[in-house]
């Protein structure tokens, strides 16, 4: 029989894991959006009515 | 679908897994050709997002496959081992995956580049998941014809995010696309099929027999080649892709001929369980046809990067 401590240690591995590889995810995708903005509006972003 | 419980810790390379990092390269190199012949001016940055977005469609389309296939995949043995039917990923945590992957891709892809791109990526997206998953696949022996349109796509989404247009030389290397998928698959069929029969998937070599679906293999190059040396005339390809194309697509007919005049397909058991190459004899045309279908097409798409990034002028202009 397998030792319930060291599958549940696996899962927990696992989830810490799964846990960054959504992290940088999330922050590549922020990091993503902030540089199309910039690119995209780049100067023109003071240039509009007000 | 299996059952909904996992039993073992899902590591983030499964959820790679589960994109099909194999089948997005092959996305990815198709869309950057179709990005750089566009030849519109577009910041590399933006460039790099445009493929990024196709990738991620086409790995949501792969995640959203697998949740619905799972059943099928279970009974494959090329496919057994992927995440869901292995036990490793809940079918419903691939379904969300490839929900919010979709959602992403599509709505980056339009905010940063055009709704033209985004609406093909869209349009991909779901004629791969709901159109060829969940009807042609389990309904038709037509089932990749029709359905690889989702995988002929990316050159024109690549295209529009350049330039904002679709214009006919970008739908010409869709046509490419179209026409090579079914001589590409069902060479990989003729020696699958007992898989494919088992998980009742109706292939052409399961419904129509093996030396229908050898005939329909030769039909379908016949007609690949002269597309295939079209773009050399359309402005698109120089004199280098048309030798690629030319010469190579000599080797394609070729092989086309052998596999109509071999018995591939009509013995059970043609394939060793190691590997998708591994073949018995009576199979081997068809695996060299399979095999070489893919060196085909990624000659023809580096043919034209390679023209290009080299500024060979396509052969139109040199009239």
């Amino acid at each position: 029989m397998s030792d319930p401590n060291s599958e549940s240690e696996a899962f927990a591995r696992a989830r810490r894991g799964r846990n960054i590889a959504i992290a940088l995810g999330l922050v590549a995708f922020v990091l993503i959006v902030f540089a199309v903005t910039v690119l995209k509006l780049g100067a023109s972003v003071v240039d509009r009515p007000l | 679908m299996t059952s909904e419980t996992a039993r073992l810790p899902a590591l983030w390379s499964d959820y790679v897994q589960l994109l099909k990092p194999r089948v997005m390269s092959l996305v990815v190199f198709t869309a950057v050709t179709g990005l750089v012949c566009a030849g519109a001016p577009i910041h590399p940055f933006l460039a790099a997002i445009a493929v990024l977005c196709i990738a991620v469609g086409a790995g949501a389309s792969g995640a959203l496959n697998m949740w619905y296939d799972a059943d099928i995949d279970a009974k494959m043995r090329r496919t057994r081992g992927r995440p869901v039917p292995a036990g490793k990923i809940q079918a419903s945590d691939a379904l969300t995956l490839g929900v919010t992957l979709s959602l992403f891709s599509v709505m980056l892809m339009g905010m940063a580049l055009n709704w033209l791109a985004a609406g093909l990526l869209a349009f991909t997206i779901i004629f791969y998941a709901v159109v060829y998953t969940m009807w042609l696949k389990r309904f038709t022996a037509q089932n990749i014809v029709i359905g690889g349109l989702a995988g002929a796509l990316p050159p024109v989404i690549g295209w529009a995010a350049a330039s904002g247009t679709a214009p006919a030389n970008a739908w010409l290397l869709v046509a490419i696309i179209f026409l090579w998928t079914p001589p590409h698959f069902w060479a990989l069929s003729l020696y699958t099929s007992e898989d494919y029969a088992k998980a009742g998937v109706p292939m052409m070599p399961v419904v129509k027999g093996a030396a229908s679906t050898r005939r329909q293999i030769f039909g379908y190059s016949l007609a690949l080649i002269p597309v295939c040396l079209a773009p050399a005339f359309t402005g698109l390809g120089g004199v280098i892709y048309l030798l690629v194309a030319a010469i190579g697509g000599a080797v394609f007919l070729l092989l086309a001929w052998r596999v109509l005049r071999s018995r591939a397909g009509e013995i059970p058991g043609e394939r060793n369980d190691d590997g998708l190459y591994n073949v018995r004899t009576t199979s081997r045309d068809a695996r060299n046809l399979f095999a070489f279908s893919i060196l085909y097409l990624t000659l023809l798409f580096a043919a034209l990067l390679a023209e290009r990034a080299m500024g060979v002028s396509p052969l139109e202009l040199l009239r």
